[in-house]
């Protein structure tokens, strides 16, 4: 990686920070538009109910009511749509029943929406929307997806049977697998629940949709990670309007995790309302309405088998999931089971034989769709915990046991990637290197001699590890459009040179927190040697940023900024055209360093605000080049990246009590190159403690009911700061061979790592005290723990 | 999370809150259970009667022979105090536990004790302590003995006319032994058992638990166990073994009955080693 002033690669401050932290965000609900109107939604109490009846008589004469919409209203425009097909393994199609703006028939999830109320002040709004008189029938509701397969179930749509979406499958064939499963020396099986999550982005949901009859055009503020593909959904899927005709904008956003990928279905009805009323409808969810109607995540019912042979090689891997996708198919709800899911299945290992077998299944809880790390963290979790598992049963190290099955260094240049056996194929990677460095950081040999000393003295002391490979920057169109998906995932960076040598930047990622306005400044500022306080990085707009795919899937840096480099090159290389008609040379003489163009061999040089400057103001000016410095490339990606890395958990666990605390943590990522360590370990921090969180303390829990019945911060537990030691981190660079940046991306690879070191750290310490214990459910309360000593 | 409409008095006097509150309407004071209850709309006043303003109501003190703790003591004011912490000192232990730095800036020990919560941590240290809740309403003041408060989930023996005004607790003598131990809920921070005991210099020995039944309570049969008799393993396993007789133990999904059961246990036997 060339750089020419050492901003790439260097912990710069986030620029950004400064309005965060003096309180000058701008989100959506900052913005209040001239005759803005409140909205509030009445939601279903039952998580399946028939709706007898709506009475909106009341609501209506309530003061400063404006309006308010019933599924009736709505019962003509589309649902939202799905952004990934699925197939049967027959072939056929997945089903897509609709997800209506407003439901009208029944009620499908707790927190299903009824009725919108929309007021002159919210407090109205609230209030009326108490008064709205829905009439329901209570039905029977399914909440588990293992028993909402079962023959008998109620149905969450009568037209999709067995409330299967999709039974899916992928790797080699089951018999091939079922024989070399048949044959191993031992097989490890393990059948557990990866529980679901909720994703408690600290801003809520939040839209302010406005419709300008004068002009026909309309305005939607949202809080999303991808503006464009929320007006390319909404419009040209749901509400039929012209893309030209609607802008959409993303200002701050508090925080995703995924939750705010999604084209949710308040977007689209407030636009639609928008235009119904002639006025401003806003509305931010309140922390009640997040929880129930924020897409959830994970929600797993696996069994899992590992085959090895007598020497402890891996033989083979089946692997059968039923994957909760909720009441309806969120956008990309049918692929993080599938496609980000199975396709993990190699891990960092040689396993020959891989078969998996997802079904997709509806049930009566709000939908489930990416969060954080999105099909891969369930993919880790399942292997990382099978090999630790497997050294227990097979009285192995656990470290060993890895080295002996990972599948040999390899950098993708000088060796080729590797072809896995459900359908990707790895980029580079050295694995042996980070579980090394892991090791040595933990002082391996000292921690068991540690360990037994500490069960001596009746303390249970456990280490947990967890290898893990991610597929990220999301995603090479031609790749992810066989397997399915709807659009293409390359993304888009403009770089507009301005007549002073300034330059705006436009890309098509999204930051909502990660820090893009510091890390994409660094990548142009260091490749046209000029000073970050020049380069100013734009994003969010459908106005001002020609496209864009948006933030998830660890993609920023290695789509959205691959996509500003192509641009950077096409900048430089006709300011070399316009350098060697200033200094009267071939442009093929022309080098380009540290913000200069010089002719090769001499000192005649020109800088770069002077080659911008003559691109604007043309008086001398070759004739066949246009004026102007501004370029704008679609970079779509050759292969995913592969970031991997080795997370280690010690704990101790209260014999007493059953209560884990945990003791260090260490993570060891290679995420390829770096732009800015400093964001790079934030976000490993940031990512570890969700990983841990959904280890230790985060857990929907459903009742029989299908009520939510943790949905507030008095029982849904998030992890907080004191529940950490002092996060140890450290990074491995292995480039990825086919980004001009070399990077791979760091969004997800704590989540993803970290969960399954927790749990494998707490059954260590079990083992250790003789407890030989193969599971306990996540998140791993202390009664769980205690009770699994009993 | 809108809370309905309401009126809002500010009091500057405990006469004029009790006035006030004759027309209807809640006490605010930290307003840390009340407000979110206001915003889930689960409970609707159509006044809030705000004592922060009432400067008496912040005084702590020794006054005839026992401590005196306003009841619009911030948690913090609380466990920060040098007499709290000479005299009462797991009073400023416990309070040092409850919520976060803004719940204990902000809470009162008052407005916690008129909540009465189950998990809540003040209920078990007023009831070891043998504190006296000293109320205000209509008809002038009035004690409640701590034994006598707590009557139930959220249920306490102050009427609706009534203003808790103080906590009053004798002066320990000295040589006497308090500790208060807590396993915290871990996503509310409220206790899921708390356990206090006070260990005075002639054996007298009260124990304590919140967190385990709809109501903080007494235990009889556990102090009866220990009262008098010289705190050793074999004493103390014996109130550990005497404890938690005919209580209906709560379960929910952090602590079902039978863990919590144990936990009260575990947490007895630590705090009663820990004054032994």
């Amino acid at each position: 990686m060339s750089t020419t002033n050492g901003l790439i690669g260097k912990s710069v401050k986030r620029v950004e920070d400064k309005r965060f932290i003096t309180g000058h965000g701008n989100y959506v609900d900052d913005i209040v538009l001239p005759h803005q109107t409140y909205a509030s939604f009445v939601r279903s109490p039952y998580a399946h109910a028939k709706i007898v009846s709506i009475d909106v008589s009341a609501a209506k004469a309530m003061p400063g009511v404006v309006a308010i919409f019933t599924g009736a209203d709505v019962a003509d425009v589309n649902g939202v749509p799905c952004g990934w097909q699925v197939n049967f393994k027959n072939g056929d199609v997945m089903k897509e029943p609709k997800h209506p703006l407003l439901v009208a028939d029944k009620a499908r999830h707790a927190g299903d929406a009824v009725a919108i109320v929309i007021a002159e002040s919210i407090g109205e709004a609230v209030d009326a929307a108490q008064v709205v008189n829905v009439e329901y029938e209570e039905l029977p509701c399914v909440v588990d997806a293992s028993k909402a397969v079962q023959s008998g179930a109620s149905l969450v749509h009568e037209d999709v049977p067995g409330n299967t979406c999709f039974d899916w499958a992928l790797g080699n064939p089951i018999a091939e697998v079922d024989e070399a499963i048949a044959n191993s020396a031992h097989v490890t099986t393990l059948e557990f629940v990866n529980q679901r999550v909720i994703p408690n982005a600290i801003e809520p949901r939040s839209y302010n949709s406005s419709y300008d009859s004068a002009n026909d055009k309309y305005v939607l503020y949202t809080s999303s990670q991808n503006p464009h593909l929320i007006r390319l959904l909404m419009c040209a899927f749901v509400l039929g309007i012209p893309e030209h005709k609607v802008r959409v904008v993303s200002p701050d956003v508090g925080g995703g995790f995924g939750s705010k990928i999604f084209h949710y279905t308040e977007e689209a009805l407030l636009t639609w309302a928008t235009r119904k009323i002639g006025r401003p409808v806003k509305w931010t969810a309140d922390r009640s309405e997040s929880f129930l109607s924020d897409a959830h995540g994970r929600d797993h019912v696996t069994k899992a088998e590992m085959g090895f042979d007598v020497d402890g090689n891996i033989t083979a891997l089946r692997v059968k999931t039923f994957a909760n996708l909720g009441a309806y198919l969120s956008t990309f709800g049918s692929c993080v089971p599938t496609y980000l899911h199975g396709t993990l299945l190699q891990g960092l290992y040689k396993t020959p034989k891989i078969n998996v077998d997802v079904t997709g299944v509806f049930t009566n809880t709000t939908a489930v769709d990416a969060y954080r790390g999105a099909g891969r963290p369930e993919a880790t979790y399942l292997l990382e915990r099978l090999v630790d598992l497997a050294a227990h049963e097979m009285n192995m190290d656990p470290a060993e046991l890895r080295f002996k099955n990972f599948i040999p260094p390899f950098d993708g240049v000088n060796q080729p990637g590797y072809q896995t056996q459900v359908a990707l194929q790895y980029d580079s990677g050295n694995y042996h290197g980070v579980l090394e460095k892991g090791l040595e950081m933990l002082g391996y040999e000292n921690f068991r001699n540690e360990q037994k000393e500490a069960a001596n003295n009746g303390k249970l002391l456990g280490v947990g590890f967890s290898t893990y490979i991610e597929a990220c920057g999301i995603a090479p169109s031609a790749v992810v459009g066989s397997l399915g998906a709807r659009a293409g995932l390359y993304e888009v960076g403009q770089v507009r040179v301005q007549p002073t040598g300034k330059v705006s930047v436009y890309t098509g990622s999204h930051s909502h927190g990660q820090g893009h306005e510091t890390t994409f400044a660094q990548v142009v500022a260091d490749k046209l040697g000029i000073s970050m306080d020049d380069v100013e990085i734009s994003h969010g707009d459908t106005e001002t940023v020609a496209f864009g795919m948006g933030t998830y899937g660890s993609r920023s840096i290695a789509v959205g900024g691959s996509a500003i480099v192509k641009s950077i090159d096409k900048i430089i290389e006709k300011g070399k055209k316009i350098a060697a008609h200033k200094l009267e040379a071939s442009a093929d003489d022309i080098e380009f360093a540290s913000g200069k163009f010089t002719v090769k061999g001499t000192d005649k040089s020109i800088g770069f605000g002077d080659v911008a400057l003559t691109a604007y103001v043309p008086h001398v000016y070759p004739k066949d080049l246009e004026p102007g410095l501004d370029f704008s490339s679609f970079y779509d990606p050759a292969n995913f990246t592969y970031p991997f890395g080795c997370h280690i958990a010690v704990v101790e666990v209260s014999k007493e009590t059953g209560k884990v605390v945990l003791k260090r943590f260490i993570a060891v990522d290679d995420v390829g190159n770096i732009i800015n360590p400093m964001i790079v370990d934030g976000q490993i921090h940031g990512g570890v403690a969700q990983g841990v969180g959904q280890a230790l303390f985060e857990g929907a829990e459903y009742d029989d009911n299908g009520q939510l019945t943790n949905g507030s911060y008095m029982d849904y537990c998030m992890p907080r700061a004191d529940d950490f030691p002092m996060i140890e981190t450290a990074v491995q660079v292995t480039p990825c061979p086919h980004n001009p940046l070399g990077v791979k991306g760091a969004g997800e690879a704590g989540t993803i790592g970290s969960t399954p070191a927790i749990v494998n750290a707490v059954i260590d310490a079990l083992w250790s005290g003789g407890h030989q214990v193969k599971d306990i459910r996540m998140p791993l309360t202390s009664e769980r723990v205690w009770k699994a000593m009993q | 999370m809108i809370p309905a409409t309401f009126d809002y008095e500010k009091a500057g006097t405990i006469d004029e809150a009790i006035a006030a509150l004759s027309g209807g309407g809640k006490i605010l004071a930290g307003g840390h259970s009340l407000i979110p209850a206001m915003k889930f709309r689960l409970n609707q006043p159509s006044k809030l009667i705000d004592i922060t303003g009432i400067a008496t109501l912040r005084d702590i003190g020794e006054e005839d022979g026992e401590v005196v703790i306003g009841a619009g003591c911030t948690h913090a004011d609380i466990a920060g105090d040098q007499l709290i912490k000479t005299n009462l000192p797991f009073f400023a232990e416990g309070a040092s536990m409850i919520g976060d730095l803004q719940v204990r800036n902000h809470g009162t020990i008052g407005g916690s004790l008129a909540h009465a919560d189950p998990g809540a941590d003040w209920p078990a240290l007023v009831l070891s302590a043998d504190a006296a809740i000293e109320v205000q309403g209509n008809k002038g003041k009035r004690r409640i003995k701590a034994t006598d408060f707590f009557t139930g989930l959220f249920s306490t023996a102050l009427q609706e006319d009534e203003i808790i005004t103080a906590i009053r607790i004798p002066v320990p003598a000295p040589g006497t032994k308090t500790n208060y131990q807590k396993f915290v809920q871990p996503a509310s921070r409220f206790a899921i058992v708390g356990c206090a005991v006070m260990r005075f210099a002639d054996g007298k020995t009260t124990i304590a638990f919140t967190g385990v039944a709809d109501n903080a309570f007494r235990d009889d049969n556990a102090e009866n166990a220990v009262s008098g008799k010289t705190l050793t393993e074999a004493s103390i396993d014996e109130a550990v073994n005497a404890a938690l007789q005919n209580v209906t133990i709560m379960g929910d999904h952090f602590a079902s009955e039978e863990y919590r059961r144990h936990l009260a246990k575990v947490y007895l036997k630590k705090a009663l080693q820990a004054v032994a």
